[in-house]
């Protein structure tokens, strides 16, 4: 590396003419503080995003306070706005999302290390990762004709029927079954999150050093046995970053949340009850919104979507970042 | 049961549930795959190419919306890809141990996931407010700002792929850094380059949420960049949600064409990386 930064002095020293070496040197510099610059845009344009979204929020929060995000009223008649029904859709659509995707991301892993034949890695692999390539438009439409009718005919009954009696987390599960809801919204934010997650642990695992892992079959474990004590351990960071960066995903996932989640700006105890999240309310109403009152309160919900993937997603690459950083050491 | 019968049904089973997975997975996608197809392709006719889109009950198509996209995506690309491959270039080439260097990496892995919904909404803030309407040019730098993190990541690490001996024989030669990169290092991974393009077209012509706001929609034909411009998504989006028949088979073709579109370009992009003279 260290040719390259002393390549124009040792180009001196041979000595060129030195008015094309100026030229030269002036294209070096320019070329340089081009690409910083383009660099440096990149960073301002974070700063631009969140001091826009701050500016056009202030009217909201001077007028509602803090207890903007602790109100559940959403009433465009009357002029009053609240964000926690929209906060609780995210948090709750995301969540189901984290609980159903990170198993299947996981298994996904392990049979794309451990057992899939390798010629079928590749191609098998490549499928997975084209489901990060479909549009979000697509998963909600497919979600709202699709999706959604099954599951109003079949899971839905289903879990009113068993889960619904269950003291407790009975309530989770009670009421009509709408087909589109906040559990819905969840199952197609799983499966748009699986790639992602997938993706970035079957990576993590692959780092794992062979020697462990052989050391542990010479052993006698069991394919299950070594990853439960060897990868899995090894590999601890990468995912819970990969888990990370696939909730810094769900939460601000729009399209197809908007289609399924039924716009409702009530906070429900039900599962299957249609919700709202911050994404979905702005999909459906920033376009509809008449009072300057209500275009603000929809762009503090933006703002505070934005803060929230930012604190998870910097959380993220921070342990991504870390791990990769060990590896090269 | 034996300790080793034990162990082998736990393998036993684990393995399944991991198959059972890649299985649950795989299927998805084929189901979409499937919905799409057979919900779509009736909806593929002439008119569906040659018309714009109509009123409930007419006959009509998406040439408005297709003409929109392709448009607004073509300027995205050419307002991107030269912001995102000097920036990975600058990340690649120039700085070394910088603090610049990791912040803006650690940014643009962050802006490569933040939302796009709340890029719409920087875009109508900046944009559409101080113009006064919704237009295609903001829709188009709504796009261009999802373009350049793809680009940037991408261009760094295929720059870094590029062996340090082809640099070390230029600057040998008496080639000045611009060239080293301009004339050898960008040669050698041009389609290292390429394919972080297509990726970054493929994942904006499909993005809605950043065009409601800024690029809305248009129900006729129009070319005029200053004024609310037609594309596919929001299209697909509006008329998927009416309760009307038509409109909602249009909806499907559309969804079909955009998913076609972007499953070729993705399939393409990685082929093109796999001829990469110097791929992983």
């Amino acid at each position: 590396m260290d040719a390259r930064s002393h390549g124009s002095a040792a180009v001196t020293a041979v000595g060129l003419a030195p008015r094309s070496m100026r030229r030269q040197r002036l294209g070096d510099i320019v070329f340089r503080r081009l690409t910083q610059g383009f660099a440096i845009g990149v960073l301002l344009l974070l700063g631009a995003v969140i001091v826009a979204l701050a500016s056009g929020s202030t009217l909201a929060f001077r007028t509602f306070g803090l207890g903007f995000l602790t109100s559940e009223t959403w009433n465009p008649v009357k002029d009053t706005f609240g964000a926690l029904p929209a906060i609780y859709g995210t948090v709750v659509t995301s969540l189901i999302a984290m609980l159903l995707g990170v198993p299947l991301a996981l298994g996904i892993a392990v049979f794309l290390t451990e057992l899939c034949p390798r010629p079928l890695r590749r191609p098998i692999g490549v499928l997975v990762e084209l489901l990060a390539a479909i549009p979000s438009i697509i998963y909600g439409v497919w979600g709202l004709f699709v999706l959604a009718p099954l599951l109003q005919t079949t899971l839905q009954p289903a879990l009113i029927d068993t889960l619904g009696n269950v003291p407790v987390i009975g309530a989770l599960f009670q009421g009509p079954p709408y087909g589109l809801g906040m559990l819905t919204a969840g199952m197609i934010l799983a499966v748009m999150v699986l790639p992602f997650i997938a993706a970035v642990t079957r990576d993590v695992f692959l780092t794992v050093p062979a020697m462990l892992r052989e050391s542990a079959y010479g052993m006698g474990a069991t394919t299950a046995e070594v990853v439960r004590a060897i990868v899995v351990p090894h590999s601890r960071i990468g995912i819970v970053g990969g888990v990370m960066l696939g909730l810094g995903r769900a939460l601000g996932e729009t399209m197809a949340v908007t289609f399924v989640i039924g716009n409702n700006h009530h906070i429900t105890a039900s599962l299957l009850a249609p919700g709202t999240t911050i994404s979905a309310s702005l999909a459906n109403e920033f376009t509809e919104a008449v009072s300057d009152t209500y275009t603000s309160s929809l762009i503090a919900l933006g703002l505070i979507l934005f803060v929230i993937t930012l604190i998870v997603l910097a959380c993220a690459n921070f342990l991504l970042w870390r791990l990769s950083a060990k590896e090269g050491a | 049961m034996n300790i080793y019968a034990h162990r082998r049904a736990v393998n036993f089973a684990i393995m399944s549930l991991s198959l059972l997975a890649t299985a649950t997975g795989l299927m998805v996608l084929f189901l979409i795959l499937w919905s799409l197809l057979r919900q779509g392709l009736p909806a593929l006719s002439l008119a569906f190419f040659t018309q714009s889109t109509p009123a409930p009950g007419n006959v009509g198509g998406l040439m408005n919306a297709i003409y929109g996209s392709l448009v607004m995506t073509v300027v995205a690309t050419l307002v991107g890809t030269p912001i995102g491959i000097l920036t990975g270039t600058y990340l690649a080439e120039f700085s070394r141990g910088s603090h610049l260097a990791k912040v803006v990496r650690f940014i643009n892995d962050i802006l490569l996931s933040a939302p796009s919904i709340v890029i719409g909404l920087f875009v109508y803030e900046v944009m559409v407010v101080r113009m006064g309407h919704f237009s295609g040019w903001s829709g188009a730098v709504a796009l261009a700002i999802i373009f350049v993190p793809v680009v940037v990541r991408t261009t760094e690490n295929m720059l870094t792929l590029v062996p340090a001996s082809l640099r070390e024989a230029a600057v040998a030669l008496g080639a000045p850094r611009w060239k080293v990169i301009v004339l050898v290092v960008y040669r050698a991974a041009v389609q290292g380059l390429l394919t972080g393009v297509l990726l970054a077209v493929a994942r904006v012509a499909g993005e809605s949420a950043p065009l409601l706001f800024t690029a809305l929609n248009n129900q006729f034909w129009s070319t005029d960049m200053n004024a609310p411009m037609a594309n596919l998504p929001v299209v697909i989006f509006q008329f998927a949600l009416s309760p009307y028949a038509d409109w909602q088979l249009l909806a499907w073709g559309g969804a079909l064409l955009i998913t076609l579109t972007i499953l070729a370009l993705n399939i393409f992009a990685r082929l093109m990386a796999s001829w990469s003279t110097f791929s992983k």
